[in-house]
């Protein structure tokens, strides 16, 4: 048993087990730090199979900023643990049943049929990012330009499902300053028309009585 | 020596359990979008088996794109869970029945 066989089992074991307990835990915020672990031991497995670049990754993405809002949410949902509970043990057998002929068949398939030569290791001269950059912006262009644009799509829908309007807020709504029509603004008043005046003595030039449109009928 | 195998049964396992606890925790909507990200997970882990044996870098750019995919999910599922949360005030997914399905 090699140095690497015994690393693989010992990262394995962690994965798994995190997953066992993630899946069995009360608390959604230990679920969230067991999952956190399996994130953390799968970058180990991924470091192993010479995905340096993804392994690196997956913990700064994933641990650093996925499961941070998970945990965000799941600490400021106020939800109640006991409900959330009922029905565990009432779905375990069929839980574990499930599980276990999947599992059965996936390993049947899996140790029979699936074989491949194991390649050469790579010499410390090798570089994962430089590979994988060479070919994410040169074949993979697109690509990774429209997972540019889904990421900006993500932003704007989860800001702008996440906002909510405050009381006291003052801002203007652009679709209501959008739909002003002259009739709700401008008020046409029916009146008499206003004849020019003589200046007469005695008054002064300018200035008019509010019923001053009566005299002059 | 690691071989194909060893990643692919991790792999199944991982995903078999991953099923249980969706099982499992059918009430807790948290709980099942983590289950699914580590459903997720399983098949990355697949990919980049699968990008060392046949040592071809197309695997782990799969892997990159899922990841990025992922990340958007997240954030527009937990958008979408604080939404739900502040307008019926539970996330039970037996209590996400308006559109009778």
């Amino acid at each position: 048993m090699t140095f690497e066989l015994v690393l693989f089992y010992l990262f394995g074991a962690i994965l798994l087990g995190g997953a066992l307990a993630m899946i069995s835990v009360r608390n959604p915020v230990h679920a969230a730090l067991f999952l956190v672990l399996c994130f953390v031991a799968a970058a180990a497995l991924w470091l192993l199979a010479e995905a340096e670049f993804l392994g690196i990754v997956l913990v700064l993405v994933y641990v650093g900023a996925v499961m941070v809002l998970f945990l965000f949410v799941v600490m400021m949902l106020d939800i109640n643990l006991a409900t959330l509970r009922e029905g565990f043990t009432e779905y375990l057998p069929v839980g574990i049943v499930v599980a276990l002929a999947m599992a059965t068949v996936l390993v049947l398939v899996i140790t029979r049929y699936i074989t491949m030569d194991v390649p050469e290791r790579a010499g410390p001269e090798y570089a994962n990012t430089e590979a994988l950059g060479a070919i994410l912006y040169t074949e993979y262009v697109y690509p990774f330009e429209i997972a540019a644009v889904i990421l900006l799509v993500a932003i704007i829908a989860a800001i702008s499902l996440t906002m909510r309007k405050r009381p006291d807020n003052k801002s203007i709504d652009p679709g209501k300053q959008m739909a002003v029509s002259r009739e709700g603004r401008v008020r046409m008043v029916s009146m008499p028309s206003e004849k020019k005046k003589a200046p007469r003595r005695g008054e002064g030039s300018g200035t008019r009585s509010p019923d001053g449109d009566d005299e002059s009928k | 020596m690691i071989t194909l195998e060893h990643y692919l049964v991790l792999a199944a396992l991982l995903f078999s359990i991953s099923v249980a606890g969706i099982f499992l925790n059918r009430k807790n909507v948290i709980v099942l979008l983590m289950c699914i990200e580590l459903m997720m997970l399983a098949v990355n882990i697949n990919f980049i088996a699968f990008s060392f044996f046949l040592q071809d870098l197309a695997g782990q750019v799969f892997v990159f794109f899922i990841l990025t995919v992922a990340a958007a999910e997240a954030a527009i599922g937990l958008a979408i869970l604080v939404l739900l949360f502040r307008n019926r005030g539970t996330i039970n997914v037996q209590d996400m029945d308006a559109m009778k399905g």
